[in-house]
């Protein structure tokens, strides 16, 4: 028997293995749930699968009574929507700031402390200030989702620009390239696929404040909902939300991964040569 | 055509190089070799423009030499000198680019089909024409020395900088790269300095062989004097005798 350190799980063991702990949680769920249903009918802390599904079948696929909208996708879309709004928005601000501190030195030495200093403001204590200067409409919670995320976004670019070899650089030079030559046809390209890492990287954040903002001011959108069915205790619409939204945030990476990995052939570990 | 006089450099307290003085015609090819740590690299540096001089001057047809990189001064690193997100032809067409004013340095129409054609005769000089839609982590460490000199050489430098090209590579190939590199330093009439760590090397390449050592030696303060050239020669005419008094100050050298 070899030590257990060495003991490589097969492919098909690695799957078993990996599944185990999802049929695990949703066994001890259905059980734990059915106790609770059993003593009381009523009881909404634990639903059934069942009650699950139905509430989805309501709001997914029956247009609402009042509105005539699809709910679930009416709030999908507007939260999809910000997301990514926010999250593009802050992706080529950050890219900017980080490709001009990291590449020229003059900017760098005039922006790194100040960005520092943003990075350290907590986000949500900005919130009341979005919504008094950009009101309660979209642009409060984009803007909240950009502000949180921008300064990672824009450090690490900076900080990529900067691992970037400096042999690199003086070689473009040797050759006549000037300034912009550089930024654009060296550092640049050399820089998007560690942005696509960044955004990957953000869009844990990106989701925690578009939430929040959701939860403060909205009419519609995942998180709006989530704290708006609260007030009954509609844990069978909770518990599916927050499981599409794990669903969402695992789909958005999936395909930043892909989108790397297809988009730059000239990638490998470590990149440069 | 390069005249260094009296050229001192040296980082806070620690000289690095002290006194030099020597002057160098268009066409030579340089080897430098010394023990490491004892300035070469920041000799090779202070001609490139990265660095500049303490004290004394360091002249390129009488002027003094230009205080950041340029096309004039060509450079081959050990590593790290091609652009890895470009394929091999790309970075020599980049080289045309790059000589070009503009923005972005792409080239188009005819302008980009001519380069395309002199990039392809430069790969085909150094033997990567086969390679041309690889990208550089595709390529082995003797090929990417190739890429990246055919890129230098790509820019018309006058001057052409290696530092260590072939360090990293076996004996087999490095040999075949010295004859590459000859053969380009006759064909472009180049200026070549190159830095190595293999005496034998330095030996039979080029024109004129640099040794780089202290002058003087002070064991309480390894810093206070710095490395100048003890040694300046012709080669072919040398002496094997020289080689190894050479070889033995090395040695010395790096021991302590
Ligand atoms: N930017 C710097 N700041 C301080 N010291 C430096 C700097 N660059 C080089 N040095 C010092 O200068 C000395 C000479 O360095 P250099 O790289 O020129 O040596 P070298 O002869 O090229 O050595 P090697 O053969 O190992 O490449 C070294 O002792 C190094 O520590
Ligand atoms: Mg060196």
């Amino acid at each position: 028997m070899k030590r257990l350190l060495n003991q490589q799980p097969s492919s098909f063991t690695r799957v078993i293995l990996g599944l185990l702990p999802f049929i695990i949680l949703i066994g001890v769920y259905v059980i734990a749930s059915d106790i609770r249903l059993e003593a009381n009918p009523n009881d909404k802390l634990l639903p059934s699968i069942a009650q699950m599904s139905e509430a989805i079948q309501r709001m997914a696929f029956e247009p609402n009574r009042r509105t005539g909208e699809y709910i679930f996708w009416v709030d999908t879309f507007s939260s999809l929507q910000r997301l990514m709004l926010g999250v593009l928005l802050a992706a080529s601000l950050g890219l900017c700031i980080g490709l001009l501190t990291g590449a020229l030195p003059l900017v760098g030495a005039s922006f790194s402390p100040i960005i520092t200093v943003i990075s350290l403001i907590p986000p949500l204590a900005l919130l009341p200030i979005l919504f008094i200067v950009f009101g309660l409409g979209e642009l409060a919670k984009v803007a909240l989702i950009t502000i949180g995320i921008l300064p990672f976004i824009a450090r690490e670019m900076q900080r990529r620009t900067q691992e970037i070899p400096h042999e690199q650089i003086i070689k473009a030079q040797t050759l006549g390239a000037n300034t912009s030559q550089v930024l654009i046809r060296v550092l640049l390209p050399q820089l998007t696929p560690r942005l696509l890492d960044a955004v990957r990287l953000s869009l844990g954040t990106g989701w925690l404040f578009l939430i929040a903002a959701e939860a403060i001011a909205s009419t519609e959108g995942l998180g709006y909902r989530i704290f708006l069915v609260r007030r009954y205790m509609s844990m069978d619409v909770i518990l599916p939300y927050v499981i599409w939204i794990t669903f969402l945030a695992f789909l958005l990476d999936w395909v930043l991964m892909k989108l790397k990995d297809r988009l730059f052939p000239w990638q490998r570990q470590g990149g440069h040569s | 055509m390069i005249d260094v006089k009296n050229l001192w450099k040296n980082y806070g307290n620690k000289v690095v190089l002290e006194g030099i003085n020597v002057s160098v015609k268009e066409g030579e090819f340089i080897t430098l070799v010394g023990a490491s740590g004892c300035g070469k690299s920041t000799f090779l540096k202070l001609l490139l423009g990265t660095e500049t001089a303490s004290k004394g001057s360091l002249l390129l047809d009488g002027k003094p030499i230009k205080g950041e990189p340029d096309s004039d001064r060509g450079i081959v690193f050990q590593q790290y000198s091609v652009f890895p997100h470009m394929t091999v032809l790309e970075n020599v067409i980049a080289a045309k680019g790059f000589a070009e004013k503009g923005i972005t340095g792409l080239l188009w129409g005819r302008k980009r089909k001519e380069a395309k054609a002199a990039a392809e005769r430069m790969l085909d000089k150094v033997g990567l024409s086969s390679s041309s839609h690889l990208y550089p982590h595709h390529l082995s460490g003797g090929m990417r020395q190739r890429l990246a000199i055919a890129q230098a050489l790509m820019g018309k430098p006058r001057i052409l900088l290696l530092d260590e090209p072939f360090g990293a590579l076996d004996p087999g190939i490095r040999k075949d790269m010295h004859a590459l590199v000859l053969d380009l330093w006759r064909s472009e009439k180049l200026t070549v300095f190159m830095v190595t760590h293999d005496l034998h090397e330095g030996f039979y390449l080029g024109t004129r062989l640099w040794v780089f050592d202290k002058l003087r030696h002070d064991p309480q303060a390894p810093d206070a004097f710095g490395a100048g050239i003890t040694f300046d020669l012709p080669v072919g005419q040398t002496d094997p005798k020289h080689l190894e008094t050479i070889e033995e100050n090395m040695k010395e050298f790096s021991h302590d």
